[in-house]
C-alpha cells in the first residue's frame, strides 16, 4: 500500500523539480551527456558551434539508426549482433545494383530499385533472424551470432572483396545535402527517433514489445502471437541496419565490405548506456538517443581536444560501466536484494 | 442447477507423461453459477486436470463439452475464446508495466492507427478495479503491487472477459483474511452473474465456505463428488487421502540436548522484526506463515545472505557474526534452499559432483579434484539418505523431485553441520517421497542436529515439528509445543487474528 501512494504523490509532483529529478533518475544518461556537453563547450573553442552540433548529428545517425531498432529488439527479450554484417551487404547491394546496365537509361532514378534491394536485404535477413529464433527456439544471440558471421562472409563472396564506387553523383550528394536548414541525414535520423518512440510508447505493437520481454509467458497466456511478434521486431532492426548501410555509404559515396565493423557493439553499447536492460522489458527511446549523444558527444568532442583514438575507446568502457553501476545504485529495489 | 445442464463437461480424462499416468480417466462437469471445488493432494493431478482445461495440455483420451458441444483447445487463447480464464496460481504478469495493460494484455483497445486508446484502456480497467474494491489505479505499476493485488489484477484480467467458467488456483495461498473475504465477495458475485467457478484450495474451511459442489482426486484418478452441504470434512479427507488423516507423527522424539542456535531480537528492516526464538540439538523447530510473513527471510539471514539491522545470534552461547554463507558454513549452520532447482542444484551436472561442490577444495590430490574421494563421499550419502539414481554419473536434472532434495539435504549434510534449515522440503515432491524427506529430516534430528523446518504447507509442518512457531507480516506469533498445536490456532495465528502474543 505504502509503495502505490508514493506512486500516485510522485505522479502528481511530475512538474517541478522533484519531476525533473525523478526523469533524470529513470534517464541517468542524460544527466551525462549534459556534464560532457558542458564538459566540451568549456574546454574547446570548436565543441560549441551549430555547425559542430550538426556533425554530431551525421555523425551519430548511422549508429542512431541501428540503435532505434536494437532498442526494440532488446525490450522484446532479444538481441541481433548481425547489424553490422547487414550495414556492409546492404551498402555493397545499394551501390552495386545502381550501376547495373539494365538501370542506366534510367538516370537518377536508378538509385530507387538500389535502395529498395539494399532495405529489402535488411528486413528479409531481419524476417530470417526472426523466423529461426521463432521455430527453433535457439537464443537470439546464438542466432544472429551466426548471421554475423555468414552475411559478413556473403558480403566478401558478392563484392569479391572489392570496394564499389557509386558512379551516381546524386547518390553521393545526398549524404551531404541539407534540408530544412539541416543535414538531411540528421533530420532522417531525428525524424524515425521520433516515430520509433511512438510507436514504442504509444502503439499496441509497442505495449506487446515490453509485454514480450517482460514476461513471454505472460504473453504467451495472454494470446499476444510471440512468434510472429519477435519476427516483426527483427525485420525492424534488419530495415535500420540496411538504411543505416545506405546512408553511410552515400556519405562515402562508396561501399567496402569491411563497413559496419563492430557496428552491433557500438549499438549495443549505446542501447545499454540508454538504460535497456539486456533481460528485456525494460528501456524506451529517449534513453537510447541520449546513449547515442553521448557516445557521438564523446568521440566528437574528445577528437577535438585531440585525444588519441584509442584513449576514447577506454574512456568509452570505462563510462559504460560508471553509468550502469550508477543506474543500478537509483534504481535499486531496497532490501529486497541479497548480498553477494 | 435446476436446469441441470453443465456449462463445462469433462468425461473421461487421460494424460499420461512419459512414465507417469498423470490423469486417468477423469469425470468433472460445472453447472451454471456454480462453485465446484476440486481437491486432492499434491501430485493428485489438480494442476495437470485444469492445464487441460485451459488449452496448456492435450488430454491423451476423453473429452472436453462447452454446452453440450465437444470442444478442442489446442492453447489458452482458445480456451479462452470458449469462455474459460484460469486464474494462476504463479501469477502470470508483466511486471514492469501497468495495470492497466496488464489487465488488456493481448487485447489492448486501439484507435484506428494502431495506437493504444489510453481513455478506453483506462476507463475500462478503472470500472473493472472499482468493482473489485481495488485501491490502486489502472496506472500503478505491477511491480510495484502486493502479491495479494497482483491477484486482484489476474482477476480483473479474467473480468474483461465473457467467462463461463473462472478457474482459481489455490487463490488464498498469500491473501490475508480481509483480502480473503474481497476475494469471496468477488467469487460471489461472479456467481450471482451466472459465471461457474472451479476452486482449487488445499483448505478445507474455505472450501466449506465458498463451495456447492467438490469433486475429490486421487493419484490422478477421479475419487467421488459431494454436495458440499451434505458432506463433512472428514469424509472429503477420506476421498483424498484413502482413509483418515492422522497428524500424529508417527517418529518418536528423539533426545533433546542443550540449546544450539539462539536468536534474540533479529531485525532485517521492513522484512521481519524483533524476531527471537532457540533451537537445540535434536529438535526439529518449524516455521509456519504465509507467504511474505519472512521465514524464508530469516534463514537467509542466518545463512548469511542478508544483513541483520539488529539482534543477536548465538552458536552455543556464542554470540556469531555470520557475514557471509562462508562464514555460516563454517559456523555450521546450512541451508536447503526454498527453490532446489534455481537455488540449490547444478541441474546439468552429475549427482557426486552436486554433493561434493561446497567442499571440493578439500579433496584434491595436488592440484587435481580427487575423483575417488568424491565418490566415496556421495556413497556414503547415497546409502545414508537412500537416493536412488542409476549411478553418481547421473545427471541430477533427470532425477525426480524427491530424489533432487536428498541430493540438496546431501550436500550439505556432507559439510557436517549442527545446524540445518530447510527451506519447503517437499515443494514440488510427490505423496509417497514426501513422507520419506519427512522421515530423513525427523532422523536428522534424531542423530542430533538442530533443526528448522520452513513450509507452507500444514501437515507437513504438524508431522515434522517439535515445535511451531507462527509467523505473521514479519512477527513471531505464536509459539506452539507439538502437543498444542492443532490447524485452527495454527490458521488463526498465521493470518493475525486471535490470540497472539504480538497483537
Amino acid at each position: 500500500m505504502a509503495e502505490t501512494s508514493v506512486e500516485s504523490v510522485s505522479a502528481q509532483a511530475n512538474q517541478g523539480v522533484k519531476g525533473n529529478f525523478r526523469w533524470v533518475v529513470r534517464h541517468p544518461i542524460w544527466a551525462f551527456v549534459v556534464i560532457i556537453f558542458l564538459f566540451f563547450s568549456l574546454m574547446t573553442d570548436t565543441f560549441f558551434s551549430l555547425g559542430n552540433f550538426e556533425n554530431i548529428l551525421v555523425q551519430t545517425s548511422t549508429l542512431g539508426l541501428i540503435a532505434l531498432g536494437m532498442t526494440i529488439v532488446m525490450i522484446n527479450g532479444n538481441i541481433d549482433l548481425s547489424v553490422g554484417a547487414v550495414v556492409a551487404l546492404a551498402a555493397s547491394l545499394t551501390v552495386d545494383i545502381m550501376g547495373w546496365p539494365m538501370f542506366e537509361s534510367w538516370g537518377n532514378w536508378q538509385i530507387l530499385p538500389a535502395v529498395a534491394a539494399g532495405l529489402a536485404s535488411g528486413v528479409l535477413l531481419g524476417a530470417l533472424n526472426g523466423l529461426i529464433v521463432w521455430k527453433t527456439g535457439v537464443d537470439a544471440f546464438i542466432v544472429t551470432l551466426g548471421a554475423m558471421l555468414g552475411v559478413r562472409g556473403l558480403v566478401f563472396v558478392y563484392t569479391g572483396e572489392q570496394s564499389f564506387f557509386a558512379m551516381n553523383f546524386a547518390y553521393s550528394d545526398f549524404g551531404a545535402s541539407r534540408f530544412l536548414g539541416l543535414p538531411t541525414l540528421a533530420w532522417i535520423f531525428l525524424v524515425f527517433t521520433l516515430l520509433i518512440h511512438i510507436l514504442l510508447s504509444r502503439t499496441v505493437h509497442g505495449s506487446n514489445t515490453y509485454a514480450v520481454g517482460d514476461n513471454r509467458e505472460a504473453a504467451v497466456n495472454a494470446g499476444i502471437r510471440v512468434g510472429p511478434h519477435m519476427m516483426v521486431n527483427f525485420m525492424i532492426v534488419g530495415f535500420f541496419a540496411a538504411l543505416a548501410g545506405i546512408t553511410l555509404s552515400t556519405q562515402m559515396g562508396a561501399s567496402t565490405p569491411n563497413l559496419g565493423r563492430d557496428y552491433e557493439l557500438w549499438v549495443i553499447t549505446a542501447t545499454v548506456l540508454g538504460g535497456t536492460k539486456l533481460t528485456g522489458g525494460a528501456g524506451n527511446i529517449i534513453g537510447t538517443f541520449g546513449g547515442v549523444l553521448a557516445i557521438g558527444i564523446l568521440r566528437n568532442g574528445m577528437n577535438l581536444m585531440q585525444v588519441p583514438a584509442f584513449y576514447v575507446l577506454v574512456t568509452l568502457g570505462v563510462i559504460l560501466i560508471a553509468v550502469l553501476f550508477l543506474d543500478k545504485q537509483l534504481n535499486r529495489k531496497g532490501d529486497g536484494e541479497l548480498r553477494i | 442447477m435446476s436446469e441441470a445442464q453443465p456449462v463445462l463437461r469433462l468425461e473421461g480424462i487421460v494424460k499420461t507423461f512419459p512414465g507417469v499416468r498423470a490423469l486417468d480417466g477423469v469425470d468433472f462437469s460445472v453447472f451454471p453459477g456454480e462453485v465446484h471445488a476440486l481437491m486432492g493432494e499434491n501430485g493428485a493431478g489438480k494442476s495437470t486436470l485444469m492445464k487441460v482445461l485451459a488449452g496448456m495440455y492435450q488430454p491423451n483420451e476423453g473429452r472436453i463439452m462447452i454446452d453440450r458441444k465437444p470442444v478442442v483447445m489446442r492453447n489458452p487463447i482458445e480456451a479462452k475464446q470458449n469462455g474459460i480464464i484460469l486464474i494462476h496460481q504463479e501469477l502470470s504478469l508483466a511486471e514492469q508495466m501497468t495495470v492497466a495493460e496488464n489487465v488488456f494484455l493481448g487485447e489492448l483497445p486501439r484507435t484506428r492507427w494502431g495506437f493504444v486508446d489510453w481513455k478506453v484502456l483506462e476507463e475500462r480497467v478503472g470500472s473493472i478495479l472499482a468493482k473489485l474494491n481495488c485501491d490502486f489505479g489502472p496506472r500503478t505499476n505491477v511491480g510495484s503491487l502486493s502479491i495479494a493485488k497482483k491477484q486482484m489484477v489476474e482477476i480483473a484480467r479474467a473480468l474483461t472477459h465473457h467467462a463461463k467458467v473462472v478457474v482459481f488456483d489455490e487463490p488464498t495461498a498469500s491473501l490475508t483474511d480481509a483480502e480473503k473475504v474481497v476475494l469471496f465477495d468477488i467469487i460471489n458475485d461472479l456467481k450471482s452473474d451466472g459465471v461457474s467457478i472451479v476452486y482449487i484450495s488445499h483448505r478445507m474451511e474455505e472450501i466449506f465456505t465458498i463451495s456447492d459442489r467438490i469433486t475429490v482426486l486421487r493419484d490422478g484418478s477421479y475419487r467421488g463428488t459431494l454436495v458440499a452441504a451434505d458432506t463433512t470434512e472428514d469424509e472429503v479427507t477420506q476421498l483424498m487421502i484413502g482413509r483418515s488423516l492422522d497428524y500424529s507423527r508417527n517418529i518418536e522424539q528423539g533426545e533433546i540436548g542443550d540449546i544450539t542456535l539462539e536468536v534474540d531480537g533479529l531485525s532485517c528492516g521492513r522484512l521481519y522484526s524483533d524476531v527471537s526464538f532457540a533451537v537445540r540439538a535434536g529438535e526439529v523447530v518449524g516455521f509456519y506463515g504465509l507467504v511474505g510473513a519472512g521465514r524464508t527471510e530469516i534463514a537467509e539471514t542466518l545463512f548469511g545472505l542478508r544483513e541483520p539491522t539488529s539482534g543477536t545470534i548465538r552458536l552455543d552461547g556464542e554470540a556469531v557474526s555470520i557475514g557471509s554463507p562462508a562464514d555460516a558454513i563454517a559456523n555450521g549452520i546450512s541451508l536447503v534452499p526454498e527453490s532446489r532447482k534455481e537455488q540449490g542444484l547444478v541441474l546439468g551436472m552429475n549427482c557426486r559432483d552436486n554433493i561434493t561442490l561446497p567442499q571440493v577444495d578439500d579433496m584434491t590430490a595436488g592440484p587435481f579434484v580427487s575423483n575417488g574421494a568424491e565418490i566415496a563421499i556421495y556413497d556414503m550419502y547415497r546409502d545414508r539418505l537412500d537416493i536412488k539414481a542409476p549411478s553418481w554419473r547421473s545427471e541430477v536434472g533427470n532425477l525426480s523431485g524427491g530424489n533432487q532434495q536428498k541430493i540438496v539435504i546431501g550436500k550439505w549434510l556432507a559439510m557436517k553441520p549442527r545446524v540445518l534449515i530447510v527451506d519447503e522440503p517437499t515443494r514440488g515432491i510427490d505423496v509417497g517421497s514426501k513422507a520419506e524427506i519427512h522421515n530423513l529430516i525427523r532422523e536428522l534430528a534424531h542423530s542430533g542436529y538442530a533443526v528448522i523446518v520452513i513450509s507452507s504447507e500444514m501437515p507437513e509442518i504438524l508431522r515434522v515439528s517439535d515445535r511451531v512457531i507462527a509467523m505473521y507480516q514479519g512477527r513471531i506469533m505464536r509459539e506452539f509445543t507439538a502437543d498444542e498445536v492443532n490447524e485452527d490456532n495454527l490458521v488463526q495465528a498465521i493470518s493475525g487474528v486471535g490470540n497472539g502474543k504480538a497483537a
